[in-house]
């Protein structure tokens, strides 16, 4: 690659709104096909010379030059596609997050439609993985979406997820959470917890070290299902708590703002109540 | 001693005329711990997973004080 040239081209096709230089979807479009280079690298290279991807206008003023350049180079594995985890890979993949592990070995099914993002008519049966993966490309091929059509389980997450820099619990059983956790922990990488059962919903982020879920299961174990079991799932709910996920894994791969580390934010959305209760020693 | 308690996500059913979320006094022995406060109320062991004391995760042996805020919420695991 000409680094000189593409930089160039970048300029020339930059347009000055303001103080801030902004590339066009066009323009992002033709240079990826006049350098053979992906529509990452393009945008890569684009925040490098402080030209934004038009795309990334709105998100400017919260994430920063670096912190889109941070989101674009990052890895994220989110393991379930459901309730929470469609709303988590639409949200990630619009921010820019450059590289998205994809895990679930389910396919959609009717009782889904009601509050799954990528729950559609036209996509049940299909695996929810693969549908994930075509979100992405129809929102932001710049994001790389890598898919794995498996149950999550012991043996095979720690190897899926190398490489991932967060990694997001959109699981919707208890006790896969406290594998996950720990997977979390052997890679020495944050993972961000949410779960959800009704109108309720918790939110936290457990860093390498830190007692996460069993500081609110202190015996490390659980029933299969919660409260859920009971109440099923609404669509607002998991719109809520995946927004807070969402949030979470950019103010950690961006480094600004305080993530929910030894809190948990707990919502009850029947009452309209948002507390965020301290977990250990914090 | 008073205690001032909600319950979350239907364990209020355990108890009559107690909304979801909303606070209400329960009078229990001084000294009593969460476990006695859980056994006072009729909630299930088995549903009971979470409980904040003035908003930090306690145990089910800690030893509760007069005036204590104490929130009970079942295990969610749902995504």
């Amino acid at each position: 690659m000409n680094e000189t040239t593409l930089r160039d081209r970048l300029l020339a096709s930059a347009i000055q709104e303001g103080d801030l230089r902004l590339l066009p979807l066009a323009a992002e479009k033709a240079l990826a096909a006049e350098f053979g280079l992906s529509r990452r690298d393009v945008q890569i290279a684009a925040v490098e010379s402080r030209i934004l991807p038009a795309r990334y206008q709105r998100s400017l003023g919260t994430v920063g030059w670096d912190g889109q350049l941070a989101l674009l180079r990052a890895t994220v594995g989110i393991v379930g596609l459901g309730g929470l985890g469609g709303w988590i890979v639409e949200g990630l993949a619009r921010m820019g997050v450059g590289r998205l592990i994809l895990i679930d070995g389910d396919r959609f099914a009717e009782n889904n439609l009601n509050r799954q993002a990528l729950c559609w008519e036209s996509t049940l049966g299909l695996p929810k993985a693969d549908a994930a993966a075509e979100r992405v490309r129809q929102l932001n091929p710049a994001v790389e979406a890598i898919t794995h059509v498996v149950w999550a389980d012991a043996e095979s997450l720690p190897r899926l997820l190398a490489g991932s820099q967060v990694i997001v619990d959109a699981l919707d059983t208890l006790p896969t959470r406290f594998l996950l956790q720990r997977v979390a922990q052997s890679l020495g990488v944050p993972m961000v917890h949410g779960a959800i059962a009704g109108y309720i919903g918790q939110v936290m982020t457990i860093f390498p070290g830190d007692a996460g879920l069993f500081a609110l299961y202190p015996e490390g174990k659980s029933p299969e299902r919660g409260a859920e079991a009971l109440w099923g799932n609404p669509a607002a709910t998991p719109m809520m708590i995946a927004a807070w996920e969402i949030q979470e894994v950019v103010k950690i791969l961006t480094g600004r703002g305080q993530p929910l580390r030894n809190r948990m934010l707990l919502m009850d959305a029947e009452q309209g109540a948002v507390e965020t209760l301290r977990l250990g020693d914090s | 001693m008073r205690i001032h308690v909600r319950l979350f996500a239907g364990l209020n059913r355990y108890v009559t005329n107690k909304p979801s979320g909303i606070p209400f006094d329960a009078e229990i022995p001084e000294g009593a711990t969460v476990e006695a406060l859980i056994r006072h109320l009729g909630l299930p062991p088995d549903e009971v997973r979470i409980v904040f004391v003035n908003g930090r995760a306690q145990p089910l042996n800690f030893a509760l004080a007069d005036g204590d805020e104490v929130g009970i919420f079942p295990p969610i695991g749902g995504g």
